[in-house]
């Protein structure tokens, strides 16, 4: 079982792209924790039909 | 899934940026677009008949029949229109594009670019002015005369100039122009301004009356867009190369006939897919409103396609203020272009991001995926025909183009 | 009204001006505005608007005109006013503290090409999407969302499995990874005790209580709720966070946090710390511990196995009991509180914003007293009939779906739980309430003062009806979460509530007044 990379984080500091609920970003942010807070949109606007079409293409 | 979509969007991409846009010589249409035809009239857009053409569109057909001679007045010029004797043809069906309108007739001038890189050409008219213009649906007297006076005097004039001056560099001066405030679409002052520093001495240099070379250069100087009619074929034939590549979903075309608004793919050929053209969130001069306003035209757009206009907000931000945003709007609209294009321009470069290039190369599958529209500067027509330009904005192409294009690049590449 | 300002000499970009026209024509009582530089072509038009003047007509391209009609004088003036002071603010505010942010993850990974982990926390539906594209970016993932089908979380793990990542998640609430709070989760001291939790206010219940002990962590690793309890899911996580756990020189001590797991996940979990050869406690909610075997340790609650992992780390005997106050003291709580109570007061009633805390809770109750209700209850006879409405002895979790419907979950929102207390505080026979109080991150600012108003009503409806409720609480949190856990205790003590040192205590302490009160 290959646990590398995590046994590497427990080495670094934490460097985070937050992806949704932005109280989460500040909560990093208050402990020094570098993050940058994404303005997420649901694929296609939500769109379900695109985002079956986007799916056939691998994406 | 049968294709490597990213390579072939490189390939795409890596073409677009190698173009050498290059401005050759002056003609006319007759004598050098492919395919034109005394009775051929090349229109802005996609594919559009004369009853679906708004006022704008129409009054710019009118204009040109008169121009050309083929009609006396207004009443005979819609009837020629409409009796099928005339034919319209997209400019970008000609390697061509034309601003609003973008009415071109057999003996209208046209500048002549070339991509050295690829040897592609692209054609223009040269740019009329500001107010009661061809391009915004005005036909009259004084529209035919100013008309006949490029093509008898200005034409001939620059044509000689560029012949003693020998080819001018498209993609140096658009950048500079970039660094210096313009983006290429909705402000072009810089852009005229080093063009015209860079032909005066040949003007002032030819065997022409002195009188007539002034007017040359005053009409340039009284005409701040006077160099879009330059950037847009400089696009165009920057972009033309990326078409027609196997699996690529880079959109090569972007254009609007004030009726409709349209994109080609390059995986999919010259396939257009259209979808009702969207109205323009802007300021209106003094005396308009959005009421007055006719819907997106024009095959500006060619700009934001190649990696410049709205795509370079951030070079020219007095731009963002048409829809009362600040410095800061221009930066961050530049920033989500990122999102949706698949490289950085490594000529066109803006100041204020550190010198960070362009977003080049639109992806119709990153609009897809982030549901970020391209964004676009443009000028506001009046819905009537005849009375010119009304205010300048921002606009947001239909969303249904995007998906209608999906679904057939899905449908050809998809699992 | 028609009033014409022309001034000399002030050049302004057109688009500019256009922005300050629009504004001004929509003033109250402004008919018409034009501000504009005086241009020919603009000059016409104020002269067939009828807004000229001698200055306007000799005006130059160079001077600045803004003319407006109005319905009074006073109107008009205060026009021109406004348009002259927008044409000089100068937009002093445009500082770069507004980042741009990012829609697509490769734009972001762009900006921050250090990034070593994505928290995701967008709606269930798009999440494995976003997942599977962080894992492929070799991103560690803390996917606090829920409502990921199983069939998503298997392939994810799996995946995640491959590249040697963290996916912790789905519906993870809780961890601390380097010493850093992820999502809802408390200010622990860092230590030598590493943790991996299938339940997220199980983790802080534990890593709180270390704290307590004198105790500190390494990592507090998450693995969702589902990961042990599914075979297909198998565990994956877990047995990526123990062996990370092993491999960590740090970690001295491991604690293992979970609901009842499949029994074959169980073993492999077991044969796993066997393997670490390091001191293991192991605590599987609701499940009763096994003896001590080699380096595994059984935990019979969530205090217990961080009073467990404390000893083992500082080389100690764990000394066993139940509560960490003196047995004397605990009698005369237990004697004061139930010294008023009237006669048809019998029942407890759970009122739980965490969900692990509530079960802990039931499953101690459903030990010793066996009839308890819940909305939680594995039992069908057992379950609320109504979530809303408690019956006999009933612990709820109000954290639960049906209450957070189109509401944020109670830990950050306490206005269900203050419902909730409104409405139990009209039964006459309930004797105990008991609650949880989460702090740290995620939480409210001040769950104990949200509620006080509403805990001291309750306490006077029943001296009202000539009886007497007892409320006993846990604070879940440590001396460094922000809500300032000395002060949440004062209120609630203000009010006559009785503070425990955890949710175990608690509970039992609520048990012995039960057991009293039925004497």
């Amino acid at each position: 079982m290959n646990v590398k990379p995590i046994n590497e984080l427990f080495k670094k500091e934490l460097v985070v792209i937050n992806m949704g609920l932005e109280s989460f970003a500040e909560n990093l942010r208050d402990v020094n924790v570098k993050v940058l807070q994404m303005n997420w949109k649901p694929p296609a606007g939500g769109n379900k039909k695109i985002s079956s079409l986007l799916a056939r293409l691998g994406r | 899934m049968k294709v490597d979509i990213d390579k072939a969007n490189q390939e795409a991409v890596s073409r677009i940026l190698k173009a050498k846009p290059t401005i050759v010589d002056i003609s006319t249409a007759g004598e050098v677009v492919p395919g034109m035809k005394k009775n051929l009239i090349l229109h802005a857009g996609p594919p559009l008949t004369w009853d679906r053409m708004c006022g704008p569109m129409r009054g710019a057909v009118i204009g040109g029949l008169i121009y050309e001679g083929l009609a006396k007045d207004q009443k005979e010029a819609e009837e020629l229109a409409a009796s099928g004797d005339i034919e319209f043809s997209p400019w970008h069906h000609h390697d061509g594009v034309g601003p609003m309108a973008g009415v071109a007739t057999y003996s209208m001038p046209v500048w002549i670019l070339e991509n050295k890189t690829f040897g592609n050409r692209a054609y223009c008219t040269l740019n009329e002015g500001l107010g009661k213009v061809l391009r915004y649906g005005a036909f009259s007297d004084e529209v035919i005369a100013k008309l006949k006076w490029m093509e008898t005097e200005l034409a001939p004039i620059l044509k000689k100039a560029i012949e003693k001056h020998g080819e001018i560099d498209m993609k140096n001066l658009i950048s500079q122009a970039l660094q210096m405030g313009d983006e290429g679409h909705n402000r072009n002052r810089a852009g005229t301004s080093l063009l015209i520093r860079e032909l005066a001495p040949y003007l002032v240099r030819l065997d022409e009356d002195r009188e007539k070379i002034a007017r040359v250069l005053e009409f340039m100087h009284s005409n701040d867009h006077f160099f879009l009619n330059l950037t847009m074929p400089a696009a165009k034939c920057t972009v033309e190369p990326a078409a027609n590549i196997e699996g690529s979903s880079i959109i090569y075309t972007m254009a609007r006939n004030g009726t409709d608004f349209g994109i080609r793919v390059s995986g999919l050929g010259d396939r257009w897919f259209t979808a009702p053209a969207t109205m323009v969130d802007g300021l209106y001069l003094p005396g308009f409103s959005a009421k007055d306003a006719a819907p997106d035209i024009g095959d500006s757009v060619i700009t934001e396609t190649s990696g410049i206009g709205g795509f370079a907000m951030a070079a020219a931000p007095a731009i963002v203020k048409f829809v009362g945003g600040t410095p800061k709007d221009a930066v961050n609209f530049t920033k989500q272009m990122y999102e949706i294009t698949v490289a950085e321009n490594d000529t066109y470069q803006i100041p204020f991001l550190d010198f960070r290039g362009t977003p080049t190369g639109i992806d119709l599958l990153k609009i897809m995926e982030t549901g970020i529209l391209p964004r676009i500067n443009t000028g506001i027509a009046h819905k009537d025909p005849g009375v010119g330009m009304v205010g300048a904005g921002l606009v947001k192409p239909p969303m249904k183009c995007f998906e209608d294009a999906l679904e057939a690049f899905v449908e050809k590449y998809g699992d | 009204m028609k009033k014409i300002l022309v001034e000399k000499d002030s050049y302004y970009d057109s688009v500019f001006l256009m922005l300050i026209n629009k504004e001004v024509k929509q003033y109250d009582g402004v008919k018409d505005a034009v501000v504009s530089m005086g241009t020919d072509v603009n000059i016409e038009l104020l002269k067939e608007m009828g807004l000229t003047n001698q200055e306007v007509e000799s005006a130059t391209p160079n001077d600045l005109i803004i003319a407006v009609e109005a319905e009074s004088e006073e109107v008009a003036d205060k026009a021109i006013q406004s348009a002259k002071e927008l044409l000089n603010k100068k937009k002093s505010e445009s500082t770069d503290t507004d980042e741009y942010r990012p829609v697509s993850l490769d734009s972001a990974i762009e900006m921050l090409p250090d990034a070593n982990m994505v928290v995701i926390s967008v709606p269930g539906a798009f999440a494995a999407r976003e997942v599977r594209k962080a894992l492929n970016k070799n991103l560690h993932v803390m996917l606090f969302s829920d409502n990921v089908s199983l069939e998503d979380e298997i392939e994810l793990k799996k995946l995640a499995e491959e590249r040697g990542l963290l996916m912790m998640g789905p519906d993870c609430g809780t961890a601390i990874i380097n010493g850093k709070p992820l999502c809802f989760a408390n200010v622990i001291k860092r230590g030598n005790i590493g943790l991996v939790a299938a339940s997220g206010t199980g983790l802080q219940e534990v890593t709180c209580s270390i704290d307590k002990f004198g105790g500190g962590i390494t990592q507090g690793i998450g693995t969702g709720g589902r990961d042990l309890k599914n075979s297909d899911v198998g565990g994956r996580m877990m047995l990526m966070g123990i062996e990370a756990l092993k491999n960590d020189p740090e970690t001295k001590v491991i604690v293992v946090i979970s609901k009842p797991p499949a029994e074959d996940v169980a073993k492999k979990v077991i044969n796993k710390l066997r393997e670490t050869g390091k001191p293991c406690v192991i605590h599987f909610i609701g499940l009763k511990p096994g003896a001590q075997e080699g380096n595994l340790y059984y935990a019979s609650n969530l205090e217990e196995a961080a009073g467990m992992a404390v000893a083992l780390a500082k080389g100690e005997k764990y000394e066993k009991r139940v509560f960490t106050i003196p047995e004397s003291e605990v009698e005369a709580i237990v004697k004061r509180e139930t010294a008023n109570m009237s006669k048809e007061q019998k029942y407890l009633r759970g009122l739980y914003t965490g969900g692990t805390l509530a079960d802990e809770a039931m499953i101690l109750f459903e030990e010793e007293i066996g009839n308890i209700y819940s909305n939680n209850q594995t039992k069908p006879e057992l379950v609320l009939k109504d979530p809303h409405v408690s019956q006999g002895h009933t612990i709820v979790d109000l954290g639960d779906d049906v209450f957070t419907v189109g509401r944020p979950h109670p830990m950050i929102d306490p206005s269900t739980r203050e419902e909730r207390i409104v409405k139990e505080m009209e039964d006459p026979e309930m004797a105990v309430m008991l609650l949880d109080m989460v702090l740290g991150y995620g939480s409210h600012e001040d769950p104990a003062g949200a509620i006080l108003d509403s805990l001291r009503k309750a306490k006077e409806r029943f001296r009202e009806r000539g009886g007497y409720l007892s409320i006993v609480a846990s604070i879940t949190g440590t001396a460094g979460d922000f809500q300032n856990m000395e002060e949440q205790k004062k209120k609630l003590e203000s009010i006559g509530c009785v503070v425990m040192p955890s949710n175990y205590q608690a509970s039992m302490l609520a048990l012995k007044i039960i057991r009293e009160v039925a004497k």
